[in-house]
């Protein structure tokens, strides 16, 4: 009797806190998928915001323009002779097409305005042209050329409402030539090629992120080259061959403390021995890779520990009870079962390495390069170098193509971590 | 049988890394402040274009950074070139010759106004370095006129100087890890400061103590004078408004009260918007800045390693372009982005001196 009345009271009990027990399962749910849409909202905030400012850095302002190759003009009498190629006055005909363009300016200060509507780079895409074809020595032809940044900001502000545009920097004179060279349909906003490629500008027209994409590569692949065979290695003899001691300790202790150093620490260390002791040259991927192997071994041998971790001892046995070797254990059965976890781990590690500022300021990866480096021996910098350096620079047309090289860069973020799930998804196994 | 290929990874390895440590590098390589990078960029990357050499390679490291690169030796692996917003100091100059660097050219471009401005559709201010001082500096001397100091009592530019309108002191600046801050504290704050008495003398004490020899006094001394010049006030008058020159054009268009501290070269593209206050009775512009009376403005050099001449391929060429008429003189492309040019008979001078080679 009385237990029976113990056990009504029990379930009267679970009945009577039900509701609250279901009122607080629903909570606990909204509050993760709060806390997901925060997050969500947080990056849609900040895509929409660079996309709003970056996208317009993919189009550039381009004036049409009749421009003859006077030989006169150029001073080429010769077209085989590329020394006479390159030093010709380009600028100076384009000069001449402007001033044929608006016959009525006059006056030396008025010309001056007049020229800088066109871009200063702009006399280098006729030195292609006329390298490519030497034929069009003496002919007009009509081409499409680069307009001046101020040119540029006062287009794309201007939409089609000319009351909206920016006229900061814009003389009278200026914005009454470029109206009317959208009225003759002599304006256009065209793909901006110039910013994929070629390296980087004082000149925002002419500036682009080849240069940086580059440099960014090479010190990718010193990197990784490096760091991977080197995090695996120290893994698999952590893993599988150190005997437990207060030494192998110590080291874990270490490894586990490397990992969380400030990556302007490894700047230094990288200034230290490979620019002070070893003499290499500043700016340079193969020195940027290397403090970065540096930055991210850590990461790669705990990660890789991890996996070697877990993949079960059964397997190991197996193995060596069927008389392989230890070396035969680990290269043909641990080593690929733990494969898809080691190279998430080391991906992961990678794309923190391509968004990573500090170290390379150390070693003078921060500068002004022009030139597009072609190996690792060439100066370079790096994407996220050339986003700090423009979103520096005074120049308005900066301000898009901040946003734009960050787009870039995240293009690249995205498509390495796809890589790591695809290859994860690839090459699991399960047992 | 793997043994060999091994070996062959390794020598390979060995051969890159140091075929890479000890080649000879064939671009210029400048190091140095960053007021004179937008232009040394400049320079560089129109040589770049129109010479076969290289684009040279322009690091901002600041003044101070610059030389100690510098200075470290002659060799591929140090600088050749490295810009400065001061001239090169008794000291460096020492460091550099204890590591070889006995020969250097001194380059003096130009030079870089700094301006304080308001919006140009209020009155233009007039000040003296001393009404800056006093309405900026963290601790002023007394008013009741004793040798001592108070913590900044000023509200107003009216409370400064009887002559200057009762408004609130608002001024938007750079913050301290600018090298505009600094030049500014030098020569506007600084020139204030010493035109009070006392506070002048301590830097005659100073030197004189350096001179007996007692460095400690000296050095102690020293830096009092410069806390009490240099220490710009936090109690709100003075607004950090970040290193982006354009954001403080915007904001003195928003807040008509409010002066800002920027480079000459934003006043002269916004001209339609800001004005620059007259400091001592001198407006800011590219006269008065190029020939020196307009008292805030400081001298833009760079200086280049004899040894590396003939050695990098292109410094003299590097050196004629910049000192050439078309980028330093007075229409160049370098007054386009905001330099003051040097007058013409400096620029002569200037010109010997890089095609002599004229070392210091």
């Amino acid at each position: 009797m009385k237990e029976s009345s113990e056990n009504l009271n029990a379930i009267d009990l679970v009945n009577r806190s039900l509701k609250a027990r279901y009122r607080a399962e629903k909570r606990f749910k909204a509050y993760g998928i709060a806390a997901i849409l925060f997050g969500l909202a947080c990056l849609v905030i900040l895509f929409t915001d660079i996309i709003s400012k970056g996208h317009s850095a993919f189009l550039q302002t381009e004036v049409y323009l009749e421009v003859t190759f006077d030989s006169d003009r150029l001073d080429i009498d010769d077209v085989s002779n590329s020394a006479q190629l390159m030093a010709a006055d380009y600028q100076g005909i384009i000069k001449a097409a402007l001033r044929e363009r608006f016959p009525d300016v006059s006056g030396r200060r008025d010309k001056r305005t007049l020229y800088s509507l066109v871009s200063n780079g702009a006399g280098f895409s006729l030195r292609e042209m006329l390298i490519d074809d030497p034929s069009l020595l003496g002919k007009t032809v009509g081409v499409w050329l680069v307009a001046d940044d101020d040119i540029d900001t006062y287009v794309k502000s201007r939409g089609d409402n000319p009351e909206d545009a920016f006229t900061g920097r814009m003389s009278d004179k200026q914005i009454a030539w470029v109206e009317s060279l959208m009225e003759n349909d002599q304006l256009a906003l065209n793909f901006n090629t110039t910013f994929f490629t070629s390296g980087d500008s004082r000149e925002p027209e002419q500036a682009g992120i080849l240069g940086a994409v580059m440099g960014s590569l090479f010190t990718l692949i010193v990197t990784i080259v490096l760091s991977f065979p080197i995090g695996v290695a120290a893994a698999v003899y952590l893993e599988e061959y150190a005997p437990r001691n207060r030494l192998t300790d110590f080291i874990e202790v270490n490894i586990n403390n490397l990992a969380a150093v400030p990556s302007i620490i490894f700047g230094l260390l990288g200034l230290a021995i490979f620019i002070g002791f070893f003499e290499m040259h500043r700016s340079i991927p193969l020195v940027g890779g290397l403090v970065l192997s540096l930055m991210t071994l850590p990461t790669i041998i705990i990660s890789s520990r991890a996996a070697i971790k877990a993949v079960p001892p059964s397997i190991r046995d197996a193995a060596l009870g069927l008389g392989a070797s230890k070396m035969q254990m680990v290269l043909h059965h641990v080593l690929p079962l733990a494969m898809p976890g080691m190279l998430t781990g080391a991906i992961i590690g990678f794309a923190q390495a391509l968004g990573e500022t500090a170290p390379l300021l150390m070693i003078g990866m921060v500068a002004f390069i022009v030139d597009i480096p072609g190996g690792v021996a060439d100066p370079a910098t790096a994407l996220p170098v050339q986003i700090f350096l423009w979103s520096d620079s005074p120049e308005r047309a900066f301000v898009e193509r901040t946003s734009a090289a960050i787009m870039v860069l995240l293009a690249f973020l995205i498509s390495m971590n796809t890589l790591a799930i695809w290859l994860r998804k690839r090459l699991e196994r399960r047992w | 049988m793997k043994k060999p290929m091994i070996l062959a990874a390794l020598t390979m390895t060995y051969a890159l890394t140091s075929g890479v440590a000890h080649a000879a590098r064939d671009y210029i390589n400048v190091v140095g402040s960053s007021t004179v990078y937008p232009f040394s960029t400049v320079v560089a990357e129109r040589f770049g274009k129109s010479t076969p050499f290289k684009t040279p390679k322009v690091e901002s490291t600041g003044s101070g950074g610059g030389l100690k690169l510098f200075c470290q030796g002659v060799g591929i692996q140090f600088p050749d070139i490295t810009n400065a917003s001061r001239r090169i100091k008794e000291s460096e100059v020492s460091m550099c010759a204890e590591n070889g660097v006995k020969d250097i050219i001194e380059v003096l471009i130009g030079f870089d106004g700094i301006v304080i401005g308001n919006a140009a559709s209020v009155d233009k201010m007039e000040l003296t370095r001393k009404d800056l001082f006093l309405a900026l500096a963290k601790e002023v001397p007394n008013p009741d006129g004793s040798n001592t100091l108070v913590a900044n009592p000023y509200k107003t530019w009216k409370d400064v100087n009887p002559a200057l309108p009762n408004r609130a002191i608002e001024v938007l600046g750079p913050p301290p890890t600018s090298g505009t801050r600094d030049a500014f504290a030098e020569l506007a704050l600084e020139g204030g400061c010493k035109k009070f008495d006392w506070i002048g003398d301590l830097k005659n004490q100073s030197k004189a103590a350096d001179k007996a020899g007692d460095k400690a006094k000296a050095k102690q001394l020293k830096n009092r004078y410069k806390s009490i010049c240099h220490t710009v006030r936090e109690d709100g008058p003075y607004i950090e408004a970040g290193e982006n020159d354009n954001l403080i054009v915007q904001k003195l268009n928003a807040n008509k009260n409010a002066l800002g501290i920027f480079g000459f070269s934003f006043l002269d593209q916004n001209i339609d918007q800001i004005q620059g206050a007259s400091i001592d009775g001198q407006d800011p512009t590219f006269d008065t800045i190029s020939d020196g009376s307009y008292p805030v403005s400081r001298p833009l050099y760079f200086y280049v390693k004899k040894a590396h001449i003939g050695v990098i391929p292109g410094i003299s060429e590097y050196l004629a372009e910049f000192t050439s008429e078309k980028a330093f003189g007075e229409e160049g492309y370098l007054t386009e982005k905001g330099m003051i040019p040097l007058n013409e008979e400096k620029r002569d001078e200037i010109a010997t001196t890089v095609a002599e080679q004229k070392t210091l």
